[in-house]
């Protein structure tokens, strides 16, 4: 029972440690890669000891800085709301990570460690109510700021996340029906299973359009641009308009912690999550005959580093998106998301469903 | 109509629900309030009611300092007014009083004039574009137009010195000619140009987002337009085609084949995109001007004597060292390249009462430096005529024009700006109230206010 706490307890250190450091190193890939893509060098100051690392140290620095500055709250906020909202949005943010199993099951001698803090059965249902309850946070820093554009900020965030989360449940349901499961180490597990013999079950596969709408809907949810709207910076600024110091960087933190949770669940649910492509717990099976054996720790490596991979290769899809686009008017907004996802995800849903009935028993 | 905060009423929806408007005070610091403009928004949720727009915190006072120096001394403070295109702003002064003392300017100064303000024009334009994008979101295409825009100002910087403040016309012509190597940097500036406009088409006029976001917003009629006395991009984006250099041809505008773009909705999307071409064709015209341009100096005449720097031969004259610098040949520094004597003729009037002499005249021989200080001396130096005079320019906005009252002294009695977005101003409630509150950035961005030349 100890042993099975201090494993736990250990994982979870680990998703932790990795999550918030991904997130730190995030705000430096951002800067290099909107540098990159606008045509500049990209923050390089910072130096420790006369080394600057390309600039690396400009998140540490803006740490040292959000933790120094005076925190002010305003006479018209309610102070304890005020205090809870940034810490809200982190805490969700982050007990999201929990159910996302990030690599394959590790065996040490009798033991079988899943790579996942909580085994939950029900685990996507799990990360979409932390991710909705994330907008509390939100809600409450619009609301307990006492400023008018917080509230604006605050009420857009509210329309904005119930919107798009019905398109991005519905737009998972297809596959929850392909693969039997809302737990996310089956799901993950099954997507191993290969279609004809040579084509990897991936979510995406089976479900491109659910891809599509849940890449969408989950960029809105994270409130990045196209759809920052919440934020806003030259229009309303945003919800937290009257936070300074780390409360604000507590925000800051949530937004990219957010997208590192989304692009994780783009690659559980639709990129096969730790999966690689023809390889079994016992080594590669290609479907044109090769057969390369290789160890658990190798296979535990090797799904480690697809993950991540896949996660990055997301993260940074984001960032480009960001770097690229404009950003939607409210009304825009809510057209797109009731007239445009809505439909498609239920029409998606059915055919689906239809294809299932006809094909028999999928699994 | 100012509005109260008591005018906040309360209302029972059809829900049942008592809801309650917000007002909604968007500057004077706020991001997109570049410039420094307040605008008080009545909000029925999203929706805009009733907007007041307070404008005035940039008033420096220009028109009452301009009847306190001479007329060439008002030229700095042109600078100041449209600060994105301060060249247009020193043409249109200049060439009022010009008209106001009845001077001719040599043929080759049109030119020079017209080709350094329709490179601003494009500066202005592309600042505009610009902006609008980043406030939309789109970060990046403001860096690629800034980009472009650096190209341009860096063929300023050449042509004039300076980059902000130029400073660059003179009451009966121009600083100094064209540098020497000019027409090449031009060309190539235009070509990166061309490409940024390129980019900046691919990433915003086919971008779904932008395109919604642009389309049927901030709409205005062009009788409305008028109405308002509203002139430039954002008239013809209304399909009236007035535009000063066309209607009113001064300089060598006439001579020159250009288009003048006008819109059909008068939304927000056809503003963009009559900016968009008008960036076109002022290159289009510059690259004319460069054809038709009639040939002057272009070479620094070195004359006889040995060359010592203006500066140098300036300190060893107060040293008294006159041996050293006799039979030398003043030249001024790199950044005064074309203002030499040769270059004098082809861009200055040969009124000697009103135009300065050339640098090496002025630090020269004694007769420059006379006549310089004549000039630049209150109560001494030009006098006008008594009277009155109008002139406008097509500035980047719309017609910028200087009205000009001389009683006969040495200074103006009275100038006054018509600054071309003072007009769009008084007419954004009209543009915004209907619309939603997110509509309120490429409204205003497309007005391109300027607080420099709306408050002067």
């Amino acid at each position: 029972m100890i042993v099975e706490l201090l494993i736990k307890a250990g994982l979870a250190g680990f998703v932790f440690f990795f999550v918030l450091n991904l997130a730190g190193f995030h705000t430096w890939v951002e800067r290099k890669q909107s540098a990159l893509i606008q045509d500049r060098i990209g923050a390089n100051r910072a130096p420790i000891f006369g080394f600057r690392m390309l600039g690396m140290f400009h998140g540490m620095a803006d740490v040292l800085k959000m933790f120094t500055k005076e925190d002010i709250v305003p006479d018209r906020a309610d102070k304890t709301l005020h205090m809870l909202a940034p810490f809200f949005s982190v805490f969700f943010a982050l007990v999201a990570f929990a159910a996302i199993p990030f690599g394959p099951p590790l065996v040490i001698g009798e033991r079988v460690i899943d790579l996942q803090v909580a085994k939950i059965d029900a685990a996507l249902l799990y990360v979409f109510a932390m991710l909705s309850l994330g907008v509390y946070g939100v809600i409450l820093a619009g609301f307990a700021s006492g400023n008018n554009y917080a509230i604006m900020g605050g009420l857009r965030a509210t329309a904005q996340m119930i919107s798009y989360e019905i398109a991005l449940g519905i737009a998972l349901v297809g596959v929850i029906m392909i693969h039997g499961t809302i737990d996310l180490g089956e799901l993950v597990a099954s997507q191993g299973k290969l279609l004809w013999g040579w084509l990897p079950m991936w979510g995406i596969v089976v479900q491109p359009v659910a891809f599509f709408i849940f890449v969408t809907a989950a960029l809105a949810e994270t409130k990045r641009l196209p759809f920052d709207l919440p934020e806003g910076e030259s229009e309303i600024i945003g919800y937290f308009v009257e936070y300074s110091g780390m409360k604000f960087g507590m925000f800051f933190l949530t937004d990219f912690l957010e997208t590192i949770v989304v692009a994780s669940l783009a690659t559980t649910i639709f990129f096969g999550g730790w999966q690689v492509p023809y390889l079994s717990p016992d080594g590669f099976h290609f479907p044109w005959g090769w057969e390369i054996p290789v160890n658990n720790l190798v296979y535990v490596l090797l799904g480690l580093a697809s993950f991540s991979v896949k996660g990055l290769i997301f993260c940074f899809l984001f960032m480009q998106l960001r770097w690229t686009l404009p950003r939607f008017r409210y009304d825009q907004l809510m057209n797109l998301g009731w007239k445009g996802l809505f439909p498609i995800a239920v029409i998606n849903l059915v055919v689906t469903a239809v294809v299932l009935v006809f094909l028999g028993e999928p699994n | 109509m100012p509005i109260e905060q008591s005018t906040t009423t309360t209302t029972l929806h059809e829900s049942g629900l008592a809801t309650k408007d917000m007002l909604l005070n968007i500057g004077p610091a706020h991001p997109a309030m570049h410039g420094i403009v307040r605008i008080i928004a009545r909000l029925e949720g999203e929706e805009i009611e009733e907007v007041d727009v307070e404008i005035g915190y940039l008033h420096r006072g220009f028109e009452k300092m301009s009847e306190n120096v001479d007329y060439n001394g008002v030229i700095p403070y042109t600078d100041r007014l449209n600060y994105v295109s301060p060249l247009i702003n020193n043409m249109g002064y200049c060439m009022t009083v010009e008209k106001l003392l009845g001077i001719t300017v040599p043929e080759r100064c049109h030119y020079v004039r017209v080709i350094v303000s329709e490179i601003s024009r494009i500066s202005d334009h592309l600042t505009c574009v610009g902006a609008t994008a980043m406030e939309l979101g789109a970060f990046t295409v403001f860096l690629y137009m800034i980009k472009a825009r650096e190209f341009l100002w860096e063929l300023v910087e050449k042509v004039t010195g300076a980059r902000l403040t130029v400073s660059y016309c003179r009451v009966g012509g121009v600083k100094g000619d064209l540098p020497d190597e000019f027409v090449e940097p031009c060309r190539a500036a235009f070509k990166e140009t061309r490409k940024v406009l390129d980019e900046a088409r691919g990433l915003l006029e086919r971008n779904r987002i932008f395109t919604d976001r642009m389309n049927g917003t901030g709409i205005i009629s062009a009788e409305d337009a008028i109405g308002y006395g509203i002139t430039g991009p954002f008239l013809r984006a209304s399909g009236s085609d007035y535009d000063v250099r066309k209607d009113c041809p001064y300089a060598i505008y006439d001579r020159i084949d250009f288009d003048v773009p006008i819109g059909s909705e008068g939304d927000n999307m056809d503003r963009f995109l009559v900016r968009m071409e008008e960036m076109e064709q002022s290159m289009r015209i510059v690259e004319a001007a460069f054809e038709q341009m009639p040939p002057g100096p272009v070479m620094v005449d070195p004359g006889t004597g040995r060359p010592i720097p203006a500066a140098e031969m300036v300190d060893l004259a107060k040293m008294g060292n006159i041996a050293a610098i006799t039979g030398g040949c003043a030249i001024a520094g790199p950044t005064l390249e074309g203002s030499s004597r040769a270059h004098y003729p082809s861009t200055a009037t040969d009124e000697k009462r009103a135009f300065l002499p050339p640098k090496e005249d002025a630090y020269g021989n004694i007769e420059g430096l006379m006549q310089q200080f004549k000039l630049v001396m209150m109560g001494h130096g030009i006098r006008g005529p008594l009277g009155e005079v109008y002139f406008a320019v097509e500035g980047a906005n719309g017609e910028l024009g200087f009205y000009v009252v001389s009683d006969g002294r040495g200074h103006a009695y009275r100038v006054r700006v018509r600054p071309p977005c003072f007009a769009i101003m008084s007419a954004l409630p009209e543009l915004l109230v209907g619309d939603m509150v997110a509509d309120i950035i490429p409204t205003f961005g497309s007005v391109n206010m300027i607080g420099g030349e709306l408050d002067r």
